[in-house]
């Protein structure tokens, strides 16, 4: 399947040997990569395989310490992202390099080295995004808009200036389906100009319908290339773990329903700040024994509903009920006490403390749920000792030491770790925000597997997810959240993507203001 | 009598405004600098030092800006380039200015003074009233209106402010996109420094034209807080430095005047509270103030390479 003479006349980028070290890590081993005019080219690899960083160096945010890049034809150095720029190679960020305080054109500006009159950049800004069906208020602040939106500019201003090659960090994360569909349509215009495109997706069903050709890096090395399109994902995905993936069993699919654990009555918030999202009557019903999934695109509430939930914003107590008990003016630990658990957002500074050692954050969450972890103002070191061992054991937690400060370990070993955290008390009610959230998918496959499982075992859990593939694989209804409204959770086998899309791009919100 | 009072509002509202002016550029780039007032107090000894020992004022001037540069190249080497906390260091500035001013400054206390002159611009000048308050200010009062002028202009209607509010916003944006963050920072707290220093030189060259220890009296705290009571937007800094040296003015007459029963405390807390009451009813837009607010400010940055 390699081919080792992709290089030709065609070639746009040619990269020889690129190796890249961090300390004692080889984030690139010894790489060769080679991109051709109007191609589509995948690049595939688990978290930590090496892929930002050999995009990084296309991009000249990093230097590489071996091997070189030869831009058509011709050996380059590429010191920073203005000569890469200068090159004609043009990158959107995963996490967007966007200014929220101020507006489009602003925020274009920034990255073209002539920008003209503002007047002028406003008006090529309009119509060079209605050409590409993309269409900005050039004189919107970026604080002011939704996910999709911002991933616009960022891809408008790689456009305007010219590029001969885009590079793209996992740019459908944050998009509905279909706009998902709108930014393939974009895709496949511009390398039908001869633009090629280098592509990093976590998705291998996208990957495999858009992609001419893939790129598959294991541990900073090359390990595979292949054509996507006579691959499917599971081949695709066995490529970049190295091993088979086990897939997820729903087990029983029509699980056994018992009664309501947490119940959700018209909850109502207001924003707190003006770029929060307020919650507009809400209501839930989550039973014993089933997953519920919320999907929705990132910042429609779904971080004020989890903190709600969870007791970090109070609200008014019959809005929220823990086993009939009424409980939104409650403190958090006062639920944990109610056997509910709650795993949020962000790992590293809401779910751990970074420097605390895994022990002392099992402490945090756990001193009052009647694991003997705390006794008359004392922490018991010995037993928070003895559960960091079990959790790590129980989940797979992979660390070099003993022990160890959870700013040590990475994405997916902590999220395994704050997942069995709270999964290890066999939670009545367990609310998870963003699961698997970067995480590889051998760790995702596992944390999923357990959430089922608890279910199963007569819990009751809510899964608040935008990555769809998850919400399909695990839940047995499936509500949307959009922009503070909830649509009615309706069970999975009933929903399929285009409806989950509609609901996602104002759907929910036309149904809960009628409701 | 209006006149005179007007007069001592401008002299009074001159140093704060150009030190606030300073400051709101270094916290537009995302630098917190607490050292205003140590800078501040540098440039008031050196200014005075060098007009004594050369006998022009304009010398004295520039010297003072200079060493309100050093100040703050120090400051910058401290914070952006070994990454220390921009508070310790700051109070640390502000300590090390007012001890080595005072040890500056012993040969030159009582020593009478070098006021640098009025400006005479002819038939202007003359003009009745207008004349005296607009048109016979000495240079740095005009440099003070032209800083916050240049400072709004370059902010919102360049490039280069565009760079400036872009760094303070977001540095790992910036970073990505090929700006030189720390590059950006340092001149922005160069141009705080100068003019901080430049404030100094107004306080014991043209104000009160003699040096006394301490003479800056808590003027660069002042203006700190003037830049963020103002939302780091430079016509609202002008504002807050007038309504403070106005309120600071009408004070003084009033404790000298018999018939106002107030007590003094009272009276000398007046500009302050004043100030703050105004423009906290001004931000009173929280979004305005939200879009303003450098969201990157006081926070360390370090490239990842």
């Amino acid at each position: 399947m390699v081919q080792q003479t992709r290089s030709g006349t065609d070639t746009l980028l040619d990269a020889r040997g690129l190796t890249k070290r961090f300390g004692d890590i080889l984030a690139n081993d010894n790489v060769d990569l080679v991109i051709n005019k109007g191609e589509i080219h995948a690049l595939l690899g688990e978290n930590g395989a090496g892929k930002s960083t050999l995009v990084k160096m296309f991009y000249g945010s990093l230097q590489p310490d071996g091997g070189e890049i030869l831009w058509q034809g011709k050996r380059v150095d590429i010191g920073n992202p203005a000569a890469a720029r200068e090159l004609g190679i043009g990158m959107v960020f995963q996490h967007f390099s966007l200014f929220e305080a101020l507006n489009v054109v602003e925020n274009i500006a920034l990255a073209l080295p002539n920008p003209g009159r503002m007047s002028d950049l406003a008006e090529r800004i309009e119509s060079v995004s209605r050409d590409y069906g993309l269409p900005l208020n050039p004189s919107d602040i970026v604080a002011d808009l939704p996910v999709g939106i911002r991933q616009r500019i960022e891809i408008v201003r790689c456009l305007l200036q010219e590029p001969q090659l885009i590079i793209m960090d996992e740019p459908t994360s944050v998009l509905t389906p279909q706009e998902a569909d709108q930014l393939f349509l974009t895709l496949q215009r511009l390398a039908s100009e001869g633009c090629a495109v280098l592509y990093i997706s976590h998705r291998l069903e996208e990957v495999k319908r858009i992609c001419h050709h893939a790129t598959i890096l294991r541990h900073g090395k090359v390990v595979s290339e292949c054509n996507p399109a006579k691959e499917t994902p599971a081949t695709l995905a066995s490529m970049m773990v190295g091993a088979d993936v086990a897939s997820v069993s729903a087990g029983a699919r029509t699980p056994q329903i018992g009664e309501t654990r947490l119940a959700l009555s018209n909850l109502t918030a207001r924003a707190a700040t003006p770029f929060a999202t307020a919650l507009n009557g809400i209501s839930l019903d989550l039973r014993a024994g089933e997953v519920v999934s919320i999907a929705g695109v990132a910042g429609n509430g779904q971080g004020e509903l989890f903190d709600a939930i969870s007791g970090e914003m109070p609200v008014a107590p019959q809005m929220i009920r823990i086993d009939g008990k009424p409980c939104g003016s409650k403190s958090i630990t006062w639920r944990r006490r109610q056997l509910a658990a709650f795993v949020p957002e962000e790992r590293l500074g809401h779910g751990a403390v970074p420097g605390l050692k895994l022990s002392q954050n099992i402490v945090l969450t756990r001193h009052a749920t009647g694991d003997g972890l705390t006794s008359g103002g004392f922490v018991s070191t010995a037993r928070a000792n003895g559960m960091e061992k079990h959790i790590k054991k129980e989940f797979d937690v992979r660390m070099s030491h003993d022990d160890p400060e959870a700013r040590s370990l990475s994405g997916g070993n902590l999220q395994k770790f704050v997942v069995g955290r709270e999964l290890d008390r066999q939670p009545g009610v367990l609310v998870v925000n963003q699961p698997t959230w970067g995480v590889d998918a051998g760790a995702a496959a596992l944390i999923r597997q357990a959430l089922i499982d608890l279910a199963r075992s007569g819990s009751a859990v809510l899964v608040i997810s935008q990555d769809l593939d998850e919400i399909f694989e695990i839940s047995d209804r499936i509500a949307v959240i959009s922009r503070g409204y909830l649509s009615e959770a309706e069970p999975a086998e009933d929903m399929n993507r285009e409806r989950v899309g509609l609901l996602m791009a104002g759907g929910a919100e036309a149904q809960g203001e009628v409701a | 009598m209006f006149e005179a009072v007007l007069l001592t509002v401008i002299t009074a509202a001159t140093p704060l405004l150009i030190a606030a002016v300073g400051e709101l550029v270094v916290e537009r780039s995302g630098v917190l600098n607490l050292g205003v007032e140590g800078m501040m107090i540098m440039g008031a000894v050196v200014g005075f030092a060098v007009a004594n020992q050369t006998g022009s004022g304009t010398l004295g001037v520039f010297a003072a800006v200079g060493a309100g540069m050093a100040m703050a190249a120090l400051f910058g080497f401290l914070v952006l380039i070994l990454v220390a906390n921009q508070v310790a260091t700051g109070l640390a500035l502000t300590i090390l200015g007012t001890g080595f001013s005072g040890l500056i400054g012993e040969a030159f206390i009582g020593v009478p003074g070098l006021k640098i002159p009025s400006l005479y611009i002819p038939g202007l000048s003359d003009i009745p009233f207008i004349g005296p308050v607009l048109f016979q200010q000495d240079a740095i009062v005009y440099v003070g209106f032209l800083l916050v002028a240049v400072v709004a202009y370059t902010l919102f209607r360049t490039r280069l402010g565009l760079v400036l509010r872009a760094v303070g916003d977001n540095h790992n944006s910036a970073h990505a996109l090929g700006y030189s963050v720390i590059r950006v920072r340092f001149l922005a707290v160069l141009f705080g420094g100068a003019c901080a220093g430049l404030a100094g030189s107004y306080m014991s060259l043209a104000y009160t034209p003699q040096w006394v220890e301490n003479m800056t009296a808590g003027r660069g705290w002042i203006a700190l807080a003037l830049v963020v009571f103002s939302s780091w937007l430079p016509l609202r800094v002008v504002a807050g430095a007038y309504l403070f040296g106005a309120v600071s003015v009408l004070n003084l007459h009033a404790q000298a005047h018999e018939q106002v029963n107030i007590p003094s405390q009272l009276l000398s807390s007046l500009p302050y509270l004043a100030t703050i009451l105004v423009l906290v009813l001004i931000s009173a837009n929280r979004r305005l103030t939200l879009v303003n607010t450098p969201a990157c400010l006081g926070k360390p940055f370090v490239p990842d390479r």
